[in-house]
């Protein structure tokens, strides 16, 4: 069955909605980090080659896929893989394209209420005269669900389901809201995102204080710039880079498919994809380097960033690093910042919304606003676990096994299928049918070998670290349900690459420094990484860290360790009726396997009717 | 910055400027396919390409 299906508006609208479903929050967020942590400037000859033999195969790849699978009235992957080859089995391979889009959206419309909120926050003044220690608090504060910041009960639940809502409306009007939406938000992005690149280039040491007198912007950007030659033998750096490429571009989704497919057969995907995919590395190179890393420099030093970069500094210090501009400059710029944020957001989580929207449409003639609404519902109902149990881990869970595990095993299937089962040669005609420019010819060689090898050493590498997460290696307490709290490790000894420190810290223990029945504070000797101007290269050296852990006399936690004891970890430091994260966990796998099991059952019933109707491929 | 840091920045973030523009701008300026196309802004405009034989 098949409805009148939608349409794009204009070129430049198709461009742009493709550009914003990939530019999202890692453009300004993942890409500054992995950088840091990578090698600075060296990191950057890496990722350019990826995108070349990796992204841009891809997004060739994708676009190709869902124009084809568009012809025969197909929208989502399902039954795009399914018209591509013979095969019962590829339309469940298939399902991963609906089920990422809706897993994925449930926990990044929080990330994107986040923004929503953090604007208002902004804007009626709440950062004003707060310490940096006071806007970490004020995120830890909101994220936990009891907590109210605004008086408004419940507020982060509320700000998410304003923003899902949002989100869903605008779905229910079709690609032409969205197309307004990205024609709006994508050059805001872009003009936010150059207001505060301008004062990230420009800061240098104006921004050092007392507490951070060595402070200073273009440290943070030589930092990030340098190339480190010697990293480019890493393979660590290349795999790093490899997956940078992989999840800026939002490849391995199926909303690719999904957009491509309502482009016509004699018109051009080739520069549209390239088109699209410059963009998004315009954003992430040019925007996304010169705003968190260097503004961060400049106000808190080198040292703090390299120790400190990471996703939370979005939420957790800018906010702070603003209020040093005064209060009406701060307003601008957090406004610019979060208003940034949240179009990447916006943008990139419409997108998701779409392949199952276009599935029903086509299998069981859903209308946009009945799709729409089904969508809110069903990410409503796997994203409320998300924001009720945020520290308890369930979001986390959420992000690696939708958001970057599966990702990466539909990219690779995809491009197995595209490349060898639909074959390069078919593939090839279809890359290049309509097409405004000439690709070069080697790119036919590079999709068939450079890309899915490339691929499959990221898939392959990845494995172990997907055993490591089940089997929850990343704590001592195990136990759903325990009487007793055990200490957890104090280093991660795994990351440390000096030996010597590495031979120092390996045997991990602590000493008790204040204790009450409920709560513990551990003093133990970490590690940092610092910036040695002598060298211009990062070291490792050692400082006295602290760790606390509180607990709850409701629940008859008690600590069971005294001032002055030796704790190392595994040791028990508190008994009671303990309920550990692992269960919250646990229960996020089994969410998202429900629903993919869900997803899959439905493309089952789609089958079937298809067989009644005799549509169904052999 | 140091130089080797402001050549690298300048290099790369060049590169990616570059290939953005010219491929936009290529998209901005090449005629439409023959109607029916896939986009329905511009049903009436009337430079097109030409239909491939």
């Amino acid at each position: 069955m098949s409805t009148k299906a939608d349409s794009w508006g204009s070129r430049v609208g198709l461009i742009l909605a493709m550009a914003g479903n990939a530019v999202g929050l890692g453009n300004f967020l993942r890409f500054p980090v992995q950088a840091v942590q990578n090698g600075g400037g060296a990191f950057i000859i890496p990722y350019l080659i990826c995108f070349l033999v990796m992204g841009i195969p891809l997004l060739f790849i994708e676009w190709s896929s869902g124009r084809f699978g568009g012809r025969t009235g197909n929208h989502s992957t399902p039954y795009i893989l399914d018209s591509m080859v013979k095969g019962r089995i590829w339309k469940y391979i298939g399902v991963f394209g609906i089920f990422t889009n809706i897993a994925v959206a449930a926990y990044y419309c929080y990330i994107e209420s986040w923004t929503m909120s953090y604007v208002y926050h902004t804007l009626i003044g709440t950062f004003d005269g707060m310490s940096q220690a006071n806007v970490a608090g004020f995120f830890n504060s909101y994220v936990d669900v009891a907590h109210s910041t605004t008086g408004i009960p419940y507020e982060s639940v509320v700000f998410y389901i304003i923003c899902l809502v949002l989100n869903t409306f605008i779905l229910s009007k079709g690609l032409g809201g969205i197309e307004k939406v990205a024609k709006i938000g994508m050059p805001l992005l872009i003009l936010f995102g150059v207001v505060l690149a301008v004062r990230g280039l420009t800061l240098g040491t104006s921004g050092a204080s007392e507490i951070f007198p060595d402070a200073n912007a273009w440290d943070g950007l030589n930092f990030l710039w340098t190339p480190q030659y010697d990293s480019l033998t890493s393979p660590k750096v290349w795999l790093a880079a490899a997956g940078q490429i992989f999840f800026t571009l939002s490849v391995g989704m199926g909303t690719i498919h999904c957009y491509a497919a309502y482009v016509r057969s004699k018109d051009d995907i080739a520069l549209n994809a390239v088109s699209a995919g410059f963009m998004n590395e315009f954003v992430e190179v040019v925007l996304g380097s010169l705003i968190v890393i260097p503004i961060a420099a400049g106000y808190l030093g080198l040292d703090w960033v390299i120790q400190n970069a990471g996703f939370g500094m979005a939420f957790q210090t800018m906010p702070y690093l603003f209020q040093q501009w005064g209060p009406s400059l701060a307003i601008i710029a957090g406004v610019c910042w979060f208003g940034l944020l949240f179009f990447a957001g916006i943008t990139s989580s419409l997108a998701m919304g779409t392949p199952w929207m276009g599935f029903m449409q086509d299998e069981f003639g859903w209308t946009k606003n009945k799709g729409a609404w089904s969508f809110g519902a069903l990410v409503l109902v796997m994203g409320l676990p998300t924001v009720i149990f945020y520290k308890e881990g369930l979001f986390d869970q959420y992000d690696y096994w939708a958001g970057t595990v599966s990702l990466v095993v539909f990219a690779f299937l995809e491009t197995i299928l595209f490349s060898y089962i639909f074959g390069i040669k078919k593939g090839w005609a279809e890359i290049n049918m309509g097409a405004d420019i000439k690709i070069p010819g080697f790119y036919k060689y590079i999709i068939l070998i450079v890309t899915p090898a490339l691929l499959g050493w990221v898939l392959i590498s990845s494995i172990p670290d997907w055993i490591e997460k089940i089997k929850d290696s990343d704590t001592n307490n195990k136990e759903w349900f325990a009487s007793e709290f055990y200490a957890e490790n104090f280093v991660d000894t795994d990351k440390i690459v000096d030996k010597s420190i590495f031979n120092e810290l390996k045997n991990q223990s602590g000493k008790i420094v204040e204790v009450n029945n409920q709560f513990v504070k551990i003093e133990f000797v970490n590690y940092k990484k610092i910036f040695d101007k002598e060298t211009e290269k990062t070291k490792e050296i050692i400082f006295t860290d602290f760790k606390e852990y509180s607990f709850d006399a409701d629940k008859n936690q008690i600590v069971t360790v005294v001032k002055g004891d030796v704790v190392k970890p595994n040791d028990v430091i508190a008994t009671g009726d303990f309920t550990n994260n692992t269960l919250y966990k646990f229960s996020g796998r089994m969410l998202l396997l429900s629903l993919f099991a869900f997803i899959s059952l439905i493309v089952y019933f789609a089958y079937k009717k298809r067989v009644r109707e005799g549509r169904a491929t052999a | 910055m140091n130089t080797s840091a402001l050549i690298t920045m300048i290099c790369a973030q060049g590169i990616v400027v570059s290939f953005a523009v010219y491929f936009f701008y290529k998209v901005l300026t090449i005629p439409s396919k023959q109607e029916p196309d896939s986009y329905s802004e511009n049903d009436e405009e009337l430079v097109r390409q030409h239909e491939e034989k």
